[in-house]
């Protein structure tokens, strides 16, 4: 597809560029308005952003969902890297594609079946609604996400390698830690960031097994926004799309990186 | 003998994720699905279901969630396919996935304030004379907001059937006299259509499920089998009506995924 592109062409792309991100700066431009309201431009203030850092509640809320966003990337990255290893060595084609499709339930599942199912789980189980049922719910719903990411990986790595590993005398440890994991790397970090990013950007699971006490930013958002428009939803919207680009900026070297390396990079 | 020991032993905190997030979650969902609100053991779930209320709620939602992907779908489609032809095609790509990394609540939120009575849409419609509008919790302003969330799941998928198209059948189709219309028609649509596939359907089915766009957007006038579901779990606490609509949902998700299925040709 390598054709010259069209006036026609660049103007349709600038629309749909313009509606996407129009929203965004509409949010970012409001957080400055002495007026308080998204409509009508009055004057330019900060009151909004120390208004929203001196708001005790809504900080330890962000914190919340930083440390469920580490903690459940994290521990889904391992426990997903080692499930993908194991169906790497299983034998039979059959086991490893029912083990898939076992596997991406969860991805194609909506949002609302995976929340009311998970409500069900921990009730039943008499997990208290807080802090780690929402911590257990994000591991659960990001470990797919980072088998998918891992196991590409995993496949195109020639058995071979292994193979020589053990010839030299490696054990099986060092084969895990020395061959295995330093080949998969992009992938394992591939699977992080979308561990991050799902866990950050969900609200309808959250929603489900939060209970009383705890909430999660898009949680707290969605309450807010019940209620109608309030100018600090709009300076924490900039301080989040601005952690975003530094995070996409990060993810696009990462990536680059990855691409560039001889042995973990794109073989053909 | 050793090799088969450590696998399992790497297998154990995945398997158990299987176990307890996969097919327990789903079983239960089962199970409740047949206790009504006293939970005793009944089918009374089933045959409300199958009442008329129900039915025309499965069937709007299902007229929702198809308008919603078919709007995508012909706005993404012509996206992907310029945005294969510009240079730097891949820095322009992550922009177009950018907005799909910021907080959909955020999003939905920012809607509020344009589609508000005193908002941008309507400065907007005010300025070409139209005069202003009722534009928030309407249909309108619903499939709008739920497009707009939805754009960069479908380009992304189609970007890269298009990538993946070899040029040189272009240039065949050209040499054999097709008109332009004609390459799109029988030769680049075709061969794309995996891409669209899988598109529809990261749209399809969200889109069924939708809850909190239909409440911030479109005002509970819109109510999806998701908003049903969440409406029976968390406000009237019917667990087993809505582990029914549930279990339908997942039904139709299940017929969706085997119709828009992507099996690997060639290779």
């Amino acid at each position: 597809m390598s054709r010259k592109s069209s006036p026609f062409a660049n103007l349709f792309l600038f629309i749909i560029f313009f509606v996407l991100y129009a929203p965004i700066f509409y949010l970012i431009f409001y957080s400055f308005n002495s007026g308080g309201t998204m409509s009508g431009f009055e004057g330019f203030t900060l009151d909004w952003y120390k208004e929203l850092f001196s708001d005790t509640r809504l900080l330890i809320i962000v914190l919340n969902t930083v440390v469920i966003a580490l903690l459940s990337a994290l521990i889904s990255t391992i426990i997903g890297v080692f499930g993908a290893i194991g169906i790497r060595e299983m034998k039979r084609k059959r086991n490893q594609n029912s083990i898939l499709g076992l596997n991406n339930v969860l991805i194609v599942s909506p949002d609302v079946i995976i929340g009311a199912s998970f409500l069900i789980l921990f009730t039943m189980a008499g997990i208290q609604l807080g802090f780690y049922s929402v911590l257990l719910s994000h591991i659960a719903f990001s470990i797919p996400i980072v088998v998918l990411m891992v196991l590409p990986k995993l496949m195109e790595m020639s058995p071979s390698l292994i193979d020589a590993a053990h010839d030299l005398g490696a054990s099986r440890w060092n084969v895990l830690t020395k061959v295995i994991l330093p080949y998969i790397t992009p992938g394992i970090f591939a699977g992080f960031f979308m561990a991050l990013t799902y866990s950050l950007d969900d609200f309808a699971v959250t929603f489900f097994v939060t209970g009383n006490g705890f909430s999660t930013l898009s949680v707290e958002i969605y309450s807010l926004a019940r209620q109608g428009i309030s100018l600090n939803i709009n300076a924490l919207s900039a301080l989040i799309f601005l952690v975003t680009v530094v995070l996409v900026i990060v993810y696009y070297y990462i990536s680059r990186r990855a691409g560039n390396q001889g042995m973990g990079g794109m073989r053909r | 003998m050793e090799n088969k020991v450590t696998r399992n032993l790497y297998m154990i905190p995945y398997a158990l994720w299987i176990i307890f997030f996969v097919i327990a979650p789903i079983l239960l969902v089962v199970y409740y699905s047949f206790l009504d609100i006293e939970g005793n053991f009944s089918l009374v779930n089933y045959q409300n279901f199958f009442t008329s209320t129900y039915l025309q709620m499965t069937l709007s939602s299902f007229w929702y969630a198809f308008l919603i992907t078919a709007i995508s779908l012909l706005v993404a489609y012509p996206t992907a396919l310029f945005l294969t032809r510009t240079k730097h095609k891949q820095l322009w790509l992550l922009l177009i996935i950018v907005p799909s990394w910021i907080n959909l609540l955020l999003k939905a939120y920012a809607f509020i304030g344009i589609f508000g009575t005193y908002g941008a849409a309507n400065n907007f419609l005010e300025f070409l004379g139209i005069g202003s509008q009722q534009i928030l919790f309407t249909d309108f302003s619903f499939v709008f907001v739920s497009v707009y969330i939805f754009i960069p799941f479908m380009i992304l998928p189609i970007f890269n059937a298009l990538e993946s198209l070899n040029p040189t059948l272009l240039d065949a189709a050209n040499d054999l006299g097709a008109s332009k219309w004609t390459t799109f028609r029988r030769v680049v649509f075709p061969l794309t259509i995996d891409g669209v596939k899988s598109g529809c359907q990261v749209v399809f089915i969200p889109a069924l499920s939708l809850f909190m766009l239909t409440r911030l957007i479109a005002g509970n006038r819109v109510i999806t089998l998701g908003t049903a579901i969440e409406q029976h779990f968390l406000v009237t606490q019917d667990w087993g009506m809505g582990s029914t609509i549930a279990v339908f949902l997942i039904i139709i998700m299940f017929v969706i995924i085997s119709l828009t299925g992507i099996r690997k040709r060639g290779a």
